[in-house]
């Protein structure tokens, strides 16, 4: 082997002014710009790529496009990918490739690639550049509608390309002109599209020239044309998996795209007329072709005619029974068709090039739901049924040679035109095109399989089905053994087609050979496996795209974010918000930050950003009978400029948030919710007012974000209140525990400040416009300095809440918890109906032994019990290996508490309040620990101090 | 994904949209007078039939309206959107 | 001190990296912005838009209006939007006008803000996250909607022919869409 050695010294449609060089496994190899990695092997005379993934067997390359099983290639370079068949990598400068048995691994520290994402809305999009896209495409914007043209390869023509008509190639050259003129078409190449959903949605990916470019298109289109071409089936036969077997086709493509040698002495297989194509192309090219085993009795004359003058013989009603050779195809076995199966000869040959037909490539058709039917004529699945506005064009749906496919593709284009509303203007075809008569091909004798002369199917592991998976017909025999029947289970039980080829050269195959199995004569009435997107290999990355890193989800956060970072909070995730979780100073930890906080609030004062809360303003003269109805408790008759706490549950019964309702005016409420349910909330509003109550006369509004809110917590906070709102009357008398004031703070910034406490201290919330959130924060900070004001987090928020046995909705509750279950019987009115209440006396609701919230005191005053941790009864057994252990419920929350010195948490207990007093345990770590059950409130029980 | 018509919006992609179950399941007018089992199948027994759907979607990332479509559940096909109150289209 | 001064906006710390991006973004921030919800249907709504000299659309996803403009948010809600300062009297305007019908009238002015994008490559940095057919065809001058972009809800709305967009987005989400905004426009491709 050296250099470039079977490069065809001219022809071919590589770039020879773009020398490049690039190594396989560490060999040098030249190329040209317009090589694929895989022609470029070829054209260095490398023919063998890594052994098999099961059997190590020698493999060789067998296509030259996205159906190759054998040829797989890891790239190691920026953007590099694991495993790519080499039939589809270009070649690129100092490109190093690697051949690979079938697996590939993951670069943990790969570099990042240049992804991108984007949707594209088109009247038409055509799907393939070959001849009949292209002429689809030409068709379809010749009415002015916007069309997108998506294509695999780097330049437009499809299989055009893999010939050498001239004529030809410079109609697809034209065209490709043509459409790049006009202002309402876009040409995509290197885009493969590989999934088709409904409505017309399709994801198709582009690649850049080099493998570290991708970008993910999102596609609707009102009207698709899929002009996907055909694949060219293999045979089985033994041994048929030899390096130097190989699709003919794809020999036609080595010879005449990329000028590269396959072989040098060929013998070609087939069961119809194209393969004859490859014979001639090969011999003009140099290569010695032996015979041409055709599998009918009667050759078309004229085919046979054309082989005979290039001094090709050609053998009828003959099959190739075997391929031998040790690390490659050294000779080619071939018999009679019909029984008995004589050998006729035995041909010395490095390259055996195969034709067993073609199968139209339906995989996006049968995705999007189209229904395939089987053509006994064509020998091959054909599209018989949209779903969905759609055509099926050309080679895709059996319409075989250049002029059917132009006159095809004309046609899908010009009805998807026109079912847009852009009719095309009435023309002829586009100058140019050419309007030659094709063969009508011949009929053609499908061969599935070549049988064996000796043993029994289950024996025959040379007959291969699935080079990628190294399946067998002896697979497929011993599934049948087994039982099955359908080729959805022989799929499955083999594993044939489920490789990253998707089965390109095995699924119809292997259904061939199951027919064959059973007897049947084809495989029409077995049907296809199912098309599944994604029709080629897709990486994660790709559907990722640039959503990674700060852009993987969304981060919220509040005006006052800046004051957070410069005290240097640790935040919390609070769903997509970042919260201060507690504040740290020198030499803290969490605990001792928390320990402080607290300590702020129930002794001096201390503030917190409250701004996530959900916030809803209701309008309206019904806006208090619609409270009334959601609301286990009554808002109607609440005085104006008063507040009110309550909890909504679902039709269920459930909690399901709650929050504090203020009285603005008389038709102005505006309600806070749980930071996490503020769009939940709203939705349920919407979800009662426009489809069960339309006679209600409300307007409800999110105000989440109008407005930023601080809280200012601690016996001192009414020395900070009245600091920072001069005007206000801040005493206890004139400006009383649930009530709101609208007022002017020092620094002129307008505010309603609200007294409500979520931690039983007197404290305030002071509501700002969000964009004075961070001066209000400034300023409360500012005039709270001389009483040591302490900023505190989420943690303490819940340390204060949980000694006084508030619950938080979604931590202390899980949808499965009613009011009654929480103790707030005294919230849930008797006298009016609300959402929910209907199923509070449901028996299962009713319950005597539901789960209720309760206190626990660990004994050991320091220990921790984790929330989530289980609880058992005092004398429990635990002996999980003999049975279960009975739970009685869970811890909900858990903490420190600086107020009362020790721990204290909050559970769902089994008949809890009938437990108060009793012990429950719990496992810390690998040990069990007792704690005794307490009503849930710890802290200043007779709410003594939220007066101050 | 699906391509949703709003009656107001217009077709938009299904992420803007938030599914409701299945339409026309009205609120029990008097809770209090009803039975444990009716109430019981209100709360949790829904249709799930093999073809049109008669369900409730809202335009959550758009104009926040509820409204009905019918949905082909075998083919995911939109047969017709109707606003909330508009009858059932045949 | 004015408390107008003592404003901060969500983007106001980003203007420098918007100059960098090679592409014409900006934040305009302490717009007007007042919720309106009426009947459309009713006396009081066209009264709204005589006061305030823009009529509520009714075609769903259009604008009407210049300077002072009327963004249509749904088939009984709309959203004023104004110059920084016109909030008051957008406010007295359609409160005064609106009467004793229902309906409300909310300052909604701090709760989202707007950032502007313009220029040729605009459309397609948008079509990178925004799954709205933007061809001009189908959404132009006066057009706008609620969507997503990237992983936020947004209005967009399309101001000008350059082609202009306005991107309204909550307060909390704004950094997040600068964020797409400026990766989108460093996009390679």
């Amino acid at each position: 082997m050296t250099a470039n050695s079977e490069r065809l010294p001219e022809g071919g449609r590589i770039d020879r002014t773009k020398p490049l060089r690039a190594t396989v496994d560490g060999i040098e190899i030249l190329g040209y710009r317009g090589d694929t990695v895989a022609s470029a092997m070829l054209a260095n005379g490398i023919r063998t790529v890594a052994p098999s993934l099961y059997r190590s067997r020698p493999r060789g390359i067998l296509g030259a496009g996205n159906e190759e099983p054998n040829a797989l290639v890891r790239v190691e370079r920026r953007g590099s990918s694991p495993m790519l068949p080499a039939t589809t990598v270009e070649l690129t400068e100092g490109l190093p490739v690697h051949t690979l048995s079938g697996i590939g691994a993951l670069e943990p520290n790969s570099e990042a690639k240049d992804l991108d994402t984007r949707f594209a809305h088109t009247d038409v999009l055509v799907v393939g550049g070959g001849p009949t896209g292209l002429a689809a495409a030409l068709a379809a914007s010749e009415g002015d509608a916007r069309v997108l043209l998506l294509d695999d390869q780097p330049e437009l023509g499809g299989a055009l390309l893999r010939g050498t008509d001239a004529e030809l190639l410079d109609w697809a050259g034209g065209a490709a002109e043509l459409l790049r003129a006009r202002p309402e078409v876009t040409v995509v190449s290197r885009c493969t599209a590989f999934g088709y959903y409904d409505e017309n949605y399709l994801l198709a990916v582009e690649r850049g020239e080099t493998l570290d470019r991708q970008r993910l298109w999102k596609i609707r289109a009102h009207h698709v044309v899929l002009a996907t071409g055909a694949n060219e089936r293999p045979i089985v036969f033994a041994g048929n998996d030899l390096p130097g077997v190989m699709l003919a086709d794809a020999t036609r493509a080595y010879v005449n795209r990329y000028a590269a040698l396959p072989g040098s002495e060929a013998v070609i297989a087939t069961t119809n007329d194209t393969a004859y194509e490859a014979a001639l192309d090969l011999a003009a090219a140099g290569v010695s072709v032996r015979a041409i085993v055709d599998s009918r009795a009667e050759p078309p004359e004229d085919l046979a005619a054309m082989a005979c003058q290039a001094g090709i013989e050609v053998l009828a009603d003959c099959v190739v029974a075997e391929a031998t050779g040790t690390d490659s195809v050294a000779a080619v076995r071939i018999v009679r068709f019909e029984q008995p199966r004589r050998t006729v000869r035995t041909i010395r040959a490095d390259l055996l090039a195969v034709s067993g037909g073609w199968s139209p490539d339906v995989g996006l058709f049968s995705q999007s739901g189209g229904k395939l039917r089987w053509n006994e004529t064509l020998a091959a699945f054909l599209p018989e049924h949209s779903r969905q506005r759609q055509h099926i064009a050309g080679a895709a749906r059996g319409r075989y040679g250049f002029a059917r496919c132009v006159a095809d593709g004309r046609f899908a284009g010009v009805s998807a035109a026109e079912s847009c509303g852009y009719p095309a203007p009435d023309s002829p075809l586009r100058p140019g095109i050419s309007e030659r008569a094709t063969r009508v091909e011949t009929e053609q004798r499908p061969v599935w399989i070549v049988p064996a002369e000796t043993g029994k199917p289950a024996e025959w592991r040379e007959h291969f089905v699935d080079l990628q998976r190294d399946a067998t017909v002896a697979d497929i025999a011993r599934a049948c053994g087994a039982g099955m029947r359908s080729p959805e289970h022989i799929k499955r039980y083999t594993t044939i087609g489920t490789g990253s080829d998707q089965g390109r050269t095995s699924g119809l195959t292997a259904v061939g050979v199951l027919a064959w199995l059973r007897g049947m004569g084809s495989p029409g009435a077995l049907g296809t496996t199912s098309f599944r997107a994604p029709a080629v290999p897709v990486s994660f990355e790709l559907l990722a795209g640039r959503d990674t890193g700060k852009l993987l989800d969304p981060v919220r956060t509040t005006p006052i974010h800046p004051a957070h970072r410069e005290l240097g909070a640790e935040f919390e995730n609070v769903g997509q918000w970042k919260r201060p979780w507690y504040y740290a100073r020198e030499g803290e930890g969490m605990h001792e930050a928390v320990l402080r906080e607290c300590a702020a609030a129930r002794t001096g004062v201390a503030m917190m950003d409250a701004s996530t809360l959900g916030k809803i303003d209701l309008i309206g003269p019904d806006a208090g009978e619609f409270l009334n109805r959601l609301y286990t408790n009554g808002f109607k008759k609440l005085a104006i400029g008063s507040a009110r706490y309550g909890v909504m549950c679902g039709c269920d019964g459930m909690v399901f948030d709650d929050g504090v309702v203020l009285r603005l005016s008389e038709n102005h409420y505006t309600l806070t919710t749980t930071t996490g349910g503020a769009a939940g909330v709203l939705d349920w509003f919407e979800e009662w007012l426009q489809t069960e109550w339309i006679e209600l006369d409300v307007w409800a509004t999110s105000v989440t974000e109008q407005w930023s809110t601080v809280a200012v917590v601690g016996p001192r906070s009414r020395e900070v209140i009245g600091a920072i709102a001069p005007e206000l009357a801040v005493s206890n008398a004139e400006f009383p525990f649930m009530t709101v004031r609208e007022t002017v703070l020092g620094n002129g910034i307008p505010a309603r400040i609200v007294r409500v406490s979520f931690s039983g201290e007197l404290a305030y919330e002071v509501n700002v416009a969000n964009w004075h959130g961070l001066a209000a924060w400034r300023e409360i900070e500012r005039a709270g300095a001389g009483f040591g004001i302490t900023p505190y987090g989420t943690e303490t928020m819940h340390v204060l809440r949980a000694e006084k046995g508030f619950p938080i909705v979604g931590q202390d509750t899980d949808g499965t918890v009613t009011p009654i279950d929480l103790g707030m019987d005294w919230i849930v009115s008797k006298r009016k109906d609300f959402i929910g209440k209907r199923s509070l006396s449901r028996p299962d609701t009713a319950r005597a032994d539901r789960k209720q919230l309760v206190g626990l005191l660990p004994d050991e005053h320091g220990t921790l019990i984790p929330e989530g941790s289980q609880l058992i009864g005092e004398h429990t057994p635990v002996t999980p290996e003999v049975a279960p252990v009975p739970m009685l419920g869970h811890v909900t929350s858990s903490y420190h508490s600086a107020a009362l010195g020790r721990t204290f948490a909050l559970a769902l207990l089994r008949s809890g309040r009938e437990r108060i007093g009793q012990t429950v345990r719990t496992p810390v770590g690998d040990r069990l620990v007792s704690a005794t059950v307490t009503e849930p409130i710890f802290y200043d029980k007779e709410g003594a101090r939220r007066d101050g | 994904m699906l391509l949703i018509e709003c009656p107001w919006c217009g077709q938009r992609e299904e992420t803007e949209f938030r599914y409701g179950g299945q339409a026309h399941v009205d609120y029990p007018s008097a809770p209090a007078e009803t039975g444990d089992t009716e109430w019981a199948e209100f709360l949790f027994y829904r249709d799930n039939p093999a073809g049109p759907f008669a369900e409730r979607w809202m335009h959550a990332a758009g104009c926040r309206r509820w409204f009905n479509a019918v949905r082909d559940t075998r083919t995911n096909e939109f047969l017709g959107v109707y606003r909330i109150g508009e009858g059932q289209p045949a | 001190m004015t408390a107008s001064l003592l404003r901060t906006s969500p983007l106001g710390e980003r203007e420098a990296e918007f100059a960098a991006s090679g592409m014409d973004i900006r934040e305009a921030g302490f717009r007007a912005m007042v919720n309106v919800r009426v009947d459309s249907a009713s006396a009081a709504a066209d009264a709204i838009g005589i006061a305030l000299g823009v009529p509520l659309p009714v075609v769903p996803n259009t604008v009407c209006g210049g300077e002072r403009a009327a963004v249509w948010l749904g088939p009984d809600e709309w959203l004023i939007y104004g110059a920084d300062g016109d909030t008051p009297r957008i406010t007295a305007l359609a409160t005064e006008a609106l009467g004793p019908v229902s309906g409300s009238v909310l300052d909604l002015s701090a709760n989202r803000t707007t950032i502007e994008i313009s220029g040729a490559r605009a459309r397609e940095v948008l079509a990178k996250g925004c799954a709205l057919d933007l061809h001009p065809r189908v959404f132009g001058e006066g057009h706008c909607a609620q969507t997503l972009i990237g992983k936020t809800q947004v209005l967009l709305w399309q101001y000008g022919n350059a082609p202009d967009y306005r991107i309204l987005v909550r307060a909390s989400f704004a950094n997040y869409l600068a964020d797409w905004l400026l990766d989108a426009a460093a996009s390679g491709w």
